[in-house]
């Protein structure tokens, strides 16, 4: 079973809708009856009737493992699309964007910082820092408007991180340490000044003064970077430090366990 | 950006890219090294002889006179009268001739004994005449000239007295030491068996013979030329008309192995060949000498055809080493591609990422190759040339190599599909999540 999607009238809507790149739009994420099954059929991973983050929100979004949170993501950084209903980030329809204008929106837009496999490997800190804006021009032109070039706003987004002693520059990837390999992760999210970023599960391999500085470090840029910022836990204890929390398993009533993701990128088991 | 990642990635992996680049590497070196020496051989075999119209000898079959009269290889089972090659060579329709008298040996290399025509009608490598590197034409009956080669193998110079065998073994024992030769000239390199050949003249080549059987001090040698030469006319195929090719002598008991003849027009050859076939006074044969050369290279290239394809073969190895390689790496490579999605890369650039990692492996390994096979051409050559007799030019890669190099990219490129398209595959159904 399908769902049926009124495609034009989505068209219509995003037709209308504010250039993101103005920076008019109030919200930067509206779900609205948005279905998702990995199959195409029920049972549903996704059923969420309504979602609205706001510009410059943080917001925390906690829910066990395997509830569906990194499926959401996936829908938000449009790597798949609903089967029903609308996403729309930044005022832009995802669902009718083609697979390139996707990729292009999310390299564009959007920043994420994963739990843990977050660099690659062969890259030194400041290339991995710097990957997005080779996948967009427009990023990149913000990266070299703030830092006077991509390199330049790589190093001053890590010095903001307490990662910019030149040893620690050189250093391999590999090498540095869990802590500093996600604020390394963070600076990526946040070059080019996005105005999504999207953590998933960024602090589980943190010890819990780590953690805390980690997210005091996350606010202080997405603050000066005017990004909004979705952060994804299954970790009760961080829900006090955000402007606001959502319990998925309040908005979500897709019973369908997500598929299994251990060696997932963004998603802990 | 796609390229670059790629390059890094590699990087990363030195240590199996390198395997992989040398796996390549060596299938190359053997796929070019074989063309390389194949077409080598070809040229210098096409170049052994030029400019003779025909070549006439006892009769035996086209190739094998081919092969005993120009490449020095095996004997003839029958000599040409004296009395025959005059009558030939005073043809009208014959411009020159050389005669030649094998069966003589010095250290392993042949003996020939010929005139002065030899200088100046025989010609190799599309007209080429012989030159002398040091020395002078033979002109005393104890004159020699050498070949480069047996200059150079034996280190000898002009002045230098050598002692020719009986026989075409590298050991003998039965040494002409009564009539010993003095060297008087070197010739230049030839690429040719003339390389390998040490000329006296026929004058000389009687001398030697004559005094052998009228010395004969040593029992033991006499018994054996005795022998030898009992058996060479027991053997089956030898003839009658001559009792050995060793009876050299002046006047009409004289007899040579056999002649090279250049006529006064091309378009002779054909009705003097059917002449010499038909010759009442002996049973002779006279051969075209192009058409025979490519007889042989028929039989010599199928075997260099399966060489040739057992090198393909080793080029299909190499690459599918490179196809596990890169399949094996792909499972934890698949975070890596999700990294780069999340980032903005599309499905088409982590295909890019994976089939640039094959290019730039092939192409490595292409170019390592032909740097190892340059390098080896370079140190091989004086070798090849001195053991196998080849002239290994260390030109620029001809057009059918540069046809193989492009071949061996495209298949590399080719294999280079399956892992990308895996990945394609894992990338789209992962996103930036991994399931397995």
């Amino acid at each position: 079973m399908s769902w049926p999607r009124d495609s034009s009238a989505l068209v219509a809507a995003n037709a209308r809708a504010p250039d993101p790149d103005n920076g008019v739009a109030e919200s930067v994420v509206d779900l609205s009856g948005v279905r998702f099954s990995w199959t195409g059929a029920p049972p549903l991973v996704i059923d969420i009737k309504a979602m609205q983050v706001g510009r410059g929100e943080r917001v925390f979004l906690r829910g066990p493992s395997g509830s569906g949170k990194s499926t959401l993501l996936s829908l938000l950084a449009g790597v798949v699309t609903p089967r029903g209903g609308s996403v729309r980030v930044l005022a832009r329809e995802i669902g009718v964007l083609g697979s390139a204008e996707r990729d292009r929106f999310r390299a564009d837009h959007i920043g994420f910082i994963f739990q843990m496999f977050n660099l690659i490997p062969y890259l030194s800190v400041v290339e991995n820092v710097s990957l997005p804006c080779g996948f967009s021009q427009r990023r990149k032109a913000h990266a070299v408007r703030a830092g006077g070039s991509v390199e330049g706003e790589a190093v001053r987004l890590l010095e903001h991180l307490d990662m910019g002693a030149a040893d620690v520059l050189r250093r391999p990837v590999t090498e540095l340490s869990v802590g500093q390999q996600q604020r390394v992760a963070a600076a990526r999210a946040l070059i080019g000044a996005p105005e999504l970023v999207i953590a998933d599960e960024p602090t589980s391999s943190l010890d819990a003064d780590r953690r805390t500085a980690f997210i005091d470090l996350l606010f202080g840029e997405c603050t000066r970077e005017r990004a909004t910022l979705i952060f994804v836990s299954h970790d009760a204890t961080l829900a006090p430090l955000f402007d606001r929390n959502i319990e998925f398993a309040e908005i979500n009533r897709g019973s369908a366990p997500e598929r299994d993701a251990r060696l997932s990128t963004g998603d802990r088991k | 950006m796609i390229f670059a990642l790629a390059i890094k990635s590699l990087r990363n992996r030195r240590f199996t890219a390198a395997l992989t680049v040398l796996s390549i590497a060596l299938a190359v070196v053997l796929l070019l090294g074989v063309e390389r020496i194949r077409s080598e051989a070809r040229e210098s075999f096409a170049s052994t002889i030029s400019g003779t119209d025909l070549i006439v000898g006892a009769r035996s079959s086209p190739v094998h006179l081919l092969l005993y009269s120009v490449f020095r290889i095996g004997n003839a089972t029958n000599n040409v009268s004296w009395d025959s090659y005059t009558v030939l060579a005073s043809r009208p329709e014959v411009a020159w001739t050389i005669p030649l008298s094998l069966g003589d040996s010095h250290r392993g290399f042949r003996v020939l004994g010929t005139t002065q025509d030899y200088f100046e009608h025989f010609r190799f490598a599309r007209g080429r005449k012989l030159e002398f590197a040091e020395g002078r034409r033979f002109e005393d009956e104890h004159d020699a000239v050498l070949g480069a080669e047996v200059a150079d193998a034996l280190g000898y110079k002009p002045g230098q007295s050598i002692v020719i065998a009986h026989g075409a073994g590298d050991v003998s024992f039965s040494l002409h030491k009564d009539y010993p030769f003095r060297v008087v000239g070197i010739l230049a390199r030839t690429g040719t068996p003339v390389d390998r050949t040490v000329h006296v003249t026929l004058a000389g080549m009687d001398a030697v013979h004559t005094e052998h059987d009228e010395a004969s001090a040593d029992p033991l040698a006499a018994a054996m030329h005795a022998s030898e030469e009992a058996g060479r006319r027991d053997a089956p195929g030898a003839g009658h008309a001559a009792d050995d090719e060793h009876e050299h002598a002046t006047g009409s008991k004289r007899a040579i192995t056999a002649f090279l003849v250049g006529l006064t027009s091309r378009g002779a050859a054909l009705s003097v060949q059917r002449q010499v076939n038909e010759y009442a006074g002996e049973p002779l044969t006279a051969i075209l000498p192009g058409p025979t050369l490519q007889e042989v290279w028929d039989i010599v290239g199928a075997a260099e055809k399966t060489l040739l394809a057992v090198s393909a073969l080793v080029v299909v190895v190499g690459l599918a080493g490179m196809l596990v390689a890169l399949l094996t790496s792909l499972s934890e490579r698949r975070r890596e591609m999700a990294i780069l999605r999340s980032v903005g890369a599309r499905p088409v650039h982590v295909f890019g990422l994976i089939l640039g990692e094959a290019a730039f492996l092939t192409l490595s390994g292409i170019a390592v190759g032909v740097a190892a096979l340059y390098i080896g051409l370079l140190a091989g050559q004086p070798w090849l040339e001195s053991r196998l007799g080849l002239l290994i030019g260390v030109g620029w890669p001809s057009a059918h190599e540069l046809e193989l190099m492009i071949l061996v990219g495209a298949a590399g490129m080719l294999i280079g599909f399956i892992p990308a398209y895996r990945i394609y595959r894992y990338s789209l159904a992962d996103g930036m999540t991994i399931r397995i």
